[in-house]
Formats: C-alpha cells, sequence, structure tokens
C-alpha cells in the first residue's frame, strides 16, 4: 500500500499537503513505467525555478529515460518555493525512495483544491487498470 | 502481434517487449546502457527473427535487383553482401536492404517495418522479370551476434569451418550447432564484429540457448532493441524513419557508398532523382555530440543562433563517448566539422558540436 497521507494525479504525481505547503513528487509506478525497472535508464530530470507560478495540470518540469521523455505536471496550483536539486544529480534516489527523499518540489498553494486527485486506495485501483 | 520463434525466451529471460514493426520484440532485458557496454566490450545476443528476408530466384534475378535497388547487383562478387536501397521514381527510399549475391540469385535482408511494403514494390516491379519472389521471413529465424568476443564465441558452435576466413560484408554456409550449410554472414548494426545467422524457426532456441551458454564465461548477454538503436546510431549507421524515408534521400544520407552512378545502372529506379540529388544537395546527414544533460530526440531543432539549420534524426545518451549524440540534418552551410551549433528545447538553448560520421567503428578502423 503506498501513503495515505498524500493524493495522487492520474498522470502518476503525488502530492503531501501541509498548511499552505504542498510537496510534490512522483509515484514508483510512474519510476518503474519510465525506466521499465533500470533505474540507471533515467537519465536526466528537469525541475523549475524558484517563484515560477504553476496551475493544476500544468507541467512543472520533465523527465528523461533513455527511451523518452515525460512531462511532470502539477497536482495542485501555487508557486515553487523550493526544489529538490539533488534528484538532478541523483536520480536513483525516485527509485530508492519516491515518498520522501525523491521529494521534487514544494509549492505554496493558490488553492487547497484537490479536485481530481485520488487517494491511496482509489490510486492503488487505478494502477492495477493500468497495468492491463 | 507477430512472434519470432525466441519470443518463449525472452519472455523467460524476463525482458520487457513492445510493439517493433508489428512484432512483439525485447526493448531491453536489463539497462540499456549495460547492454550497449555488453556489446562493446565483450558480446551480445540479438533475436533479428523479425528482419524480412526475401530470396529472389529465376534466371532474371540479378538483373531484377539491378532494376529496384541502387547498388549495381551485377558487380557484387558471389558471397559478397552490399548495402543498398529501394528508391521510388523520385529517389526517395521506400527501404534499405542488405544484397547477399549468390551465383545466379539474390537473398535480400529488410526491414521488419517495411516488410510487406518491399514484397508489394517487388511484385509489382517484377512484371517482365523471370523471377521468384520467396518470402522467407515466417518460417526461418535470424539471430546475431555482436562485439569483440563474437567470433571466438560463435567458433565454438561452428564446425568445420574457421571464421577468421570469413570477411567483413561476406557469408558462406557452414555448420552451426549441428545445422549443416547454416548461413552465416559477417554483418551487424552495432559497428563491432558479428555475425548472423539464418536458421529454420525450430532451431532458432536451441542456437540461441547454445550461443549464450558458450559465452557464458565470457559475459555474453541478450541485447533488446533500445540498446541496438544506441549501437547502431554510434556507428553511424541509418534506420528507416529516421535518417532515411519517403522525405529523405540516401545522398543526403551519405549513403553513397550503396549508390551505384555507373553508366550500366542508368535504369535503376530513382536513379534520375538521385542524379540530381548529388548535382545539387541541400542538406547534409552530421553527428552532433552535446556536453548538456538533455538528450536530443527525432525532431529536436538545430539552430545557430536565431537561425533554425536543420533538425535531429535520432539522438541517444552514449556510454562509449560519455555523451549524449545524435544524427541531424543540417543546412550545407552549417555542416562543418567542429563547428559550434545549438540544440533547442522547448525554447532552452544546449551547445552541441558538429561531428563527422560514425561516431565509432571498429569494423572499418
Amino acid at each position: 500500500m503506498r501513503p495515505d497521507d498524500r493524493k495522487y494525479s492520474p498522470t502518476h504525481e503525488w502530492v503531501k499537503i501541509d498548511g499552505e505547503t504542498a510537496t510534490v513528487g512522483i509515484t514508483d509506478f510512474a519510476v518503474q513505467e519510465l525506466s521499465n525497472g533500470n533505474t540507471s535508464d533515467l537519465v536526466y530530470c528537469d525541475l523549475p525555478e524558484v517563484g515560477r507560478s504553476v496551475k493544476a495540470g500544468q507541467t512543472f518540469g520533465e523527465i528523461e529515460s533513455v527511451k523518452a521523455v515525460s512531462d511532470l505536471n502539477s497536482p495542485v496550483s501555487g508557486e515553487v518555493v523550493d526544489v529538490n536539486h539533488v534528484i538532478e544529480e541523483h536520480l536513483e534516489v525516485l527509485a530508492k525512495d519516491p515518498w520522501k527523499e525523491g521529494w521534487m518540489v514544494k509549492f505554496k498553494l493558490a488553492s487547497k483544491s484537490t479536485e481530481g486527485l485520488m487517494d491511496a486506495a482509489q490510486y492503488e485501483k487505478f494502477v492495477a487498470q493500468a497495468k492491463h | 502481434m507477430k512472434t519470432t520463434s525466441l519470443h518463449a525466451v525472452h519472455e523467460q529471460l524476463g525482458a520487457k517487449l513492445i510493439d517493433f514493426g508489428g512484432w512483439h520484440m525485447p526493448v531491453q532485458y536489463g539497462p540499456i546502457l549495460d547492454e550497449v557496454q555488453c556489446v562493446r566490450n565483450r558480446a551480445g545476443l540479438f533475436d533479428l527473427g523479425h528482419m524480412g528476408r526475401v530470396h529472389v530466384t529465376g534466371p532474371d534475378a540479378v538483373a531484377f535487383v539491378d532494376r529496384i535497388a541502387t547498388n549495381w547487383c551485377a558487380k557484387i562478387p558471389v558471397s559478397a553482401i552490399r548495402y543498398s536501397l529501394f528508391c521510388k521514381e523520385d529517389g526517395n527510399p521506400i527501404d534499405d536492404v542488405l544484397l547477399y549475391r549468390e551465383e545466379a540469385s539474390v537473398y535480400i535482408v529488410v526491414n521488419a517495418s517495411n516488410t510487406a511494403v518491399d514484397l508489394d514494390w517487388m511484385r509489382r516491379q517484377s512484371a517482365g522479370f523471370r523471377v521468384s519472389i520467396d518470402d522467407q521471413t515466417d518460417r526461418t529465424a535470424m539471430i546475431a551476434i555482436q562485439g569483440p568476443l563474437s567470433r571466438e564465441i560463435l567458433q565454438r558452435a561452428v564446425s568445420g569451418y574457421d571464421l577468421s576466413k570469413l570477411g567483413y560484408y561476406k557469408f558462406d554456409f557452414a555448420t552451426v550447432c549441428g545445422l549443416e550449410r547454416t548461413r552465416i554472414s559477417r554483418t551487424g548494426y552495432t559497428g563491432e564484429l558479428g555475425y548472423e545467422l539464418y536458421l529454420p524457426n525450430a532451431e532458432g532456441p536451441r542456437v540461441w540457448s547454445a550461443l549464450a551458454e558458450l559465452g557464458a564465461a565470457q559475459g555474453i548477454a541478450p541485447i533488446g532493441l533500445g540498446a541496438r538503436d544506441i549501437l547502431r546510431l554510434e556507428a553511424g549507421m541509418p534506420l528507416y524513419g529516421h535518417e532515411i524515408d519517403l522525405q529523405h534521400n540516401p545522398i543526403e544520407a551519405g549513403l553513397n557508398f550503396g549508390v551505384s552512378m555507373a553508366p550500366e545502372k542508368a535504369g535503376t529506379l530513382g536513379r534520375g532523382a538521385l542524379e540530381r540529388y548529388a548535382a545539387a544537395p541541400t542538406r547534409k546527414l552530421v553527428g552532433l555530440t552535446t556536453p548538456g544533460p538533455r538528450v536530443p530526440r527525432q525532431g529536436t531543432e538545430v539552430y545557430r543562433g536565431s537561425q533554425r539549420v536543420g533538425a535531429v534524426c535520432s539522438g541517444a545518451p552514449s556510454p562509449t563517448l560519455s555523451t549524449n549524440i545524435a544524427s541531424a540534418y543540417v543546412a550545407l552551410d552549417a555542416a562543418q566539422v567542429g563547428l559550434e551549433l545549438e540544440l533547442d528545447f522547448r525554447g532552452k538553448r544546449q551547445p552541441c558540436r558538429v561531428q563527422e560520421l560514425p561516431f565509432f567503428s571498429r569494423t572499418r578502423k
């Protein structure tokens, strides 16, 4: 079971909301799909600058594997207040601990809406379907 | 989706399988970049059962191939192989192929994704020629062994034949794993020493396992299409749909070695157009290396200052060169080796430098 202290997007990002701040990352399933289970196939992650405003559903960065590039979509609306630059040099962190160490961006929330997001149980079902 | 005779083997090995030209093929068994290095340093096994294999026989076989293929088939020595293309009248290729010249017949290996188009094309063009066109794809297996150790590993499976006598782009018939008269060619899509074997379907899994076992101590490994694509890009070899297609002719792609301009070849399809491209090219296929983190992809645009000078055909991280590489068509005045250009990633620029192709070759150096 994935952490139930956060919400999940259909494009496999997670968001954990603490008061006015939202921490965003990608799920273990996203990492698995991008890398085909081989962490060394991840080659690059492009994260935004602090200060940038992003709306829910918009792209805040890109992640790249040997074979393909994928957008990182923000589950929430807000302004970027912190970026985990460690990931850019150490993509293996995403496979090791996508839930904590592998966080990507912190947003100052413009809205607390979590419309269209799933809880852990719903996401579990969603992923089970995506596998088939 | 179609499957090769080795499909169950790939599943057992835990390969990630994808649709490739209508075939369910392994893209990787493990990390792609490790597979590339395995072929560069040791040896790798490839299932090429999806490649189209067509035998052209009959009294006009060679003359017919000279009508549809850009290289001069009649001049290929028996037991030699030449790269060639099937071009339309406008000089653009419907496919690139290898011609295996036999005494009075030609064995042709074509791309999986184009096999149906090629066969249709060949049959339509064959009117008036006394030829028989036999598509052997579905009843034969094709296995490649590539890498610096490929010869010594394959030699252990071969009896009564010395592989060191088989020259680059030559083929012969020998006993492999007890199978008499097995076609062996010294060819490949990696820039390495390597061989390709043609077998009856039923023997594919047995020969594959035998080679895996004979090379186990030296670290032979199965290699998927992901690594194959990087290996061929490093080796400067074109992939249909990237460097060449119905809008990209072989002359501007630098594939002149596959196009005979001899007067005797005047009747070849596409010849007039190819001469015009040769006389007045507008762009050139070059290599690019980029020190930045972004991997160039097909369609990534290439700039000199504010001027767009071209676009990427293929790109990949290259473990052999330890940098990201690409092939790209650029304007003739931007094709000079050493020239500094820029790649555009959604408005963010990343520097790159024009390089000579191939990036890497062990076979030709």
